[in-house]
């Protein structure tokens, strides 16, 4: 159930980061500081989460909520992300905060921000988003999504905050696209962020979330970001750098060097894996299976143990 | 020669009785009308060619959004939802790329040719 890509142009080297997929068993994705070092936990493991509090705190990754969708793929959008979320609350340990990596909506209607505040925020967590593409196609290109998220942020909702010595940066690459491209991110928003990291020293953890992922996942269907390179440049001289995204719903990671790239499952409706579709559309399961596909995953890094595993999750 | 002795305002009913009698086998031509579907993340065609003054129409057949979007800037839809359609009268000669403003791999070019 779960995928494996190591697009690292296939000689292997990577694979020293043996890659170990478990099994399906929750609804986010629960992120730990344990040593410096974001290690993410299965939802249900209770005994590991409360290890992890002793020695940090938790947040909790959840994505591609598309509320407003109602196509075959799920008709009832809003309500498997209202379950993702009665998991969440559900946890015997609760997440410090949430991080929501866009596509809240599924089309910026205010009604549609309106139930995602409601359903989202209702769980009484902290909540930092960035917008997906779904988010911006307002009337007046994304002014409904700043008017609801953009306190604090800068340009199109890009921002930064700290906290229990760890960095967390957030991106917008959804705005500005280019005819034939990929994700942006967009020369202001990478000049922020180079002033952004001059004041962290390289021994603070950083966490950059953003939409659409910030590496080459499967660019015919243009799952990548263009000048992402750049930001990674920015970020090389860290010593532990976790790059969380969304877009794509389903899990994929890769880790290359100093950097573990994560990305989280959709709470309303599964994508095919890259190339095993005629598109990347919304993809219809047989009604018994959907909540197998939905939710996100757990990811976990033993610190110097050079081995990442992937806890999956379902709603079922 | 007979409506030349009719009063100017029987004259006018008489062709907007003719107007309205030939709008409406026009449905019956819109196989004909210039039309660009999106589906599975593609334009189809992805090159249309057309005379100048025609309005094509592009229509989103996904369970995804859409938004077309000139290359140049010089037209630009709204958010397409599934069957929403978005039309554009093309005035001049010329070729006209454009691609999805959600998708931006998705490409297609209409030219305009006398």
């Amino acid at each position: 159930m779960t995928h494996h890509h190591d697009n690292d142009g296939g000689d292997g080297i990577t694979r020293r980061h043996a890659l170990e997929c478990m099994i399906w068993a929750g609804t986010g994705v629960l992120w730990t500081l344990s040593g410096g070092v974001p290690v993410s936990l299965n939802l249900l493991g209770a005994a590991q989460a409360a290890e992890a509090m002793t020695n940090g705190f938790t947040f909790l990754q959840i994505s591609d909520s598309h509320i407003g969708f109602d196509k075959a793929a799920n008709p009832h959008a809003i309500d498997t992300l209202k379950e993702a979320m009665g998991k969440i609350q559900a946890l015997p340990q609760k997440p410090s905060f949430l991080i929501h990596t866009g596509d809240i909506t599924h089309l910026s209607k205010p009604a549609q921000f309106d139930n995602a505040a409601q359903i989202i925020g209702g769980a009484g967590f902290d909540v930092h988003y960035v917008p997906g593409e779904h988010d911006l196609i307002d009337d007046a290109n994304g002014q409904a999504y700043l008017d609801r998220y953009g306190k604090g942020t800068k340009g199109a909702g890009w921002y930064s905050f700290d906290q229990n010595g760890v960095h967390f940066v957030g991106l917008v690459n959804v705005v500005n696209l280019k005819a034939g491209g990929l994700g942006n991110l967009g020369g202001e928003q990478l000049a922020w962020l180079a002033d952004d990291l001059k004041a962290v020293s390289d021994s603070t953890p950083i966490v950059v979330f953003a939409h659409i992922p910030l590496w080459a996942v499967y660019l015919e269907w243009g799952w990548g970001t263009d000048d992402a390179a750049q930001a990674l440049a920015m970020l090389k001289r860290f010593g532990s750098v976790t790059v969380l995204n969304g877009h794509i719903h389903q899990i994929m990671q890769k880790v290359e060097g100093n950097v573990t790239f994560h990305t989280a499952r959709s709470t309303a409706f599964p994508q095919p894996a890259p190339g095993t579709a005629a598109s990347p559309g919304p993809m219809t399961v047989p009604a018994g299976q959907l909540r197998g596909l939905l939710g996100t995953s757990s990811v976990m890094v033993k610190q110097g143990g050079q081995e990442l595993a992937i806890i999956d999750s379902t709603l079922a | 020669m007979i409506c030349m002795r009719m009063p100017a305002r029987q004259m006018a009913m008489m062709l907007s009785a003719f107007t309205l009698a030939t709008a409406a086998p026009a449905p019956l031509r819109a196989a004909d009308a210039p039309m660009v579907t999106i589906e599975n993340f593609a334009f189809t065609p992805q090159v249309l060619t057309v005379k100048p003054g025609t309005t094509v129409t592009f229509r989103n057949d996904d369970d995804i959004p859409h938004l077309v979007v000139a290359n140049d800037n010089s037209f630009r839809s709204k958010a397409l939802d599934t069957g929403d359609t978005y039309a554009f009268t093309f005035t001049k000669a010329g070729d006209f790329a454009y691609y999805c403003g959600l998708h931006p791999h998705m490409q297609g070019k209409i030219v305009v040719a006398p």
